[in-house]
């Protein structure tokens, strides 16, 4: 039996029609929509590569069956920046060398715009380790990653600030 | 992934009649069941997805005090729910200590509570294990076992349950509201996870069909804001399941215990609720050579299952561990490590 679903993905909607049940949220935007950037790491929710924020909020995308996010909102690492200007997440891991082989990389910063969105983590250096201990890094670049955030983080106050001020 | 029917019913009655069915199974967020799935752990004929239901997804505060928390309220929602954390801070506590930030985004109350367990032996579908495979055996029993029971197992099944969650809310006399095909029930969440005796592949009182609705948390369960604690050991400080964990929470009044609650988690098939340590701290003070006590009251029937009599020392100090900090009081803030003893800002002393 097909099923059909709507997505919205990175701003566009976006139709399908499913021929069979089974196929994650992670493999329908790798396999149908050839959205690569994110990544299949374990493909068990254990690493957190494939990070993407459903409805706002990050997700191990490898976990959650296609069929049955019918109607959500997505955002991939492909839909971040604007043009050529890098989302400032994006942006921070690059000045701090956020990456050493990268391909946890989009996992990371989608975990990290997921993070500050849910704004329990501040300027905490070790509240920021917590909250990303979902994302594995086998190169070990976490120093990198926890500046990169820290300075995402700072950008993000301040522009608040010069917003309410 | 074995293939299934996949059907998403409009009512919880709907819900109720195509899960009864032999093969069906619900799918709320499926971080548990889609990974066991993959790995043909979990071999479903039908999916009744529930995550479209209206009203199981809201925290309600019920007129007598309670309150009464939808089945399908993510673990993330709940914990970061500022009232929420302020009357029941252990559970929220325990919330944060487990899974990884994506997982608590997505899974659900109900999910948590019938979340299985994570023995290697079931999770290897090469192994014997009685509990995927009635009577076939357990592996697990001359195998790696130092993270296995240490209370409440059978010769049939030496299994752990993982939920952190659970452990906090059977504490607090937790309710759980379910959905059946003879209409609406409830039962202790005490009662909700049965021990292995020989069925250890029958895990809940859960009948088919049965679908958990809600969570509720009675009055008194707020009593105990001021003096509560969730603390877990682990193998890493982060995303990992306890290898031991304890919640206690303490009712203080002119300097002595009025009412003590205190459950384990990661020792038996259940979350362990350690009724005979609570009545040794009732009317006493709260001094260490009580938690002592306690703590040795709470393991007294405990026996290793294997390589993992360390645990039931452990799970002693944990105990003593969790009712210092309990009754040393609540901190403002849910420290940057959530329920670990090697946190940086409260309980840095080693277990």
């Amino acid at each position: 039996m097909n099923h059909s679903i709507s997505l919205t993905v990175n701003g566009a909607r976006r139709e399908f029609v499913l021929d069979d049940p089974r196929v994650t949220l992670l493999d329908l935007l790798r396999e149908r929509l050839h959205l690569t950037g994110t990544k299949k790491g374990c493909d068990r929710g254990q690493c957190g590569a494939c990070t993407i924020l459903v409805d706002g909020k990050r997700i191990n995308p490898c976990l959650a069956l296609a069929i049955s996010h019918d109607g959500a909102d997505i955002l991939t690492i492909e839909g971040v920046a604007r043009g050529d200007q890098l989302h400032p997440v994006q942006a921070a891991f690059i000045a701090h060398d956020g990456f050493q082989c990268g391909f946890c990389t989009p996992g990371q910063i989608m975990s990290a715009i997921g993070m500050m969105r849910e704004a329990q983590a501040g300027n905490d250096p070790e509240r920021i380790r917590e909250c990303m201990s979902g994302n594995l890094c086998r190169c070990g670049a976490y120093a990198g990653i926890v500046d990169a955030v820290l300075e995402a983080q700072a950008g993000m106050d301040e522009s608040n600030q010069r917003r309410s001020a | 992934m074995k293939p299934f029917d996949y059907v998403r019913p409009a009512t919880v009655a709907e819900a109720v009649a195509a899960a009864a069915q032999p093969g069906a199974t619900y799918l709320a967020a499926g971080t548990n069941l889609l990974d066991l799935m993959k790995g043909g752990v979990s071999r479903p004929d039908r999916l009744v997805d529930i995550t479209h239901l209206d009203g199981l997804d809201e925290i309600e505060h019920l007129a007598d005090g309670g309150l009464r928390i939808g089945a399908l309220v993510s673990n993330a929602d709940l914990a970061h729910d500022v009232d929420f954390a302020k009357s029941y801070p252990a559970v929220a506590e325990a919330l944060l200590s487990g899974a990884s930030a994506q997982l608590r985004n997505a899974a659900s109350v109900g999910g948590n509570l019938l979340q299985r367990t994570r023995c290697a032996y079931f999770y290897d579908t090469a192994s014997r294990c009685n509990k995927r495979e009635a009577g076939s055996g357990c592996d697990a029993r001359g195998g790696e076992n130092r993270t296995h029971a240490v209370l409440g197992w059978s010769e049939n099944c030496i299994a752990t349950h993982p939920s952190d969650f659970c452990v906090p809310l059977v504490a607090l006399d937790a309710v759980v509201e379910i959905e059946g095909r003879n209409g609406r029930r409830e039962i202790a969440l005490d009662d909700l996870h049965r021990l292995p005796g020989s069925t250890p592949e029958r895990e809940s009182a859960l009948e088919p069909g049965d679908l958990i609705v809600a969570v509720r948390l009675p009055p008194a369960a707020g009593g105990f804001a001021a003096h509560a604690r969730y603390l877990k050991v682990r193998e890493r400080t982060s995303y990992a399941f306890a290898m031991v964990s304890a919640a206690a929470a303490l009712r203080i009044e002119n300097g002595k215990i009025a009412e003590a609650r205190l459950a384990l988690g990661g020792v038996a098939a259940k979350p362990w609720r350690a009724r005979a340590a609570e009545d040794v701290l009732r009317g006493v003070a709260p001094t260490a050579d009580a938690f002592q006590e306690a703590a040795r009251r709470a393991l007294a029937d405990a026996k290793p299952s294997g390589d993992n009599a360390f645990k039931i020392e452990l799970a002693r100090r944990i105990v003593v561990r969790a009712l210092i900090l309990a009754a040393a009081g609540t901190p403002a803030r849910i420290p940057a490590l959530p329920a670990s003893p090697f946190a940086t800002t409260s309980g840095a002393i080693h277990a």
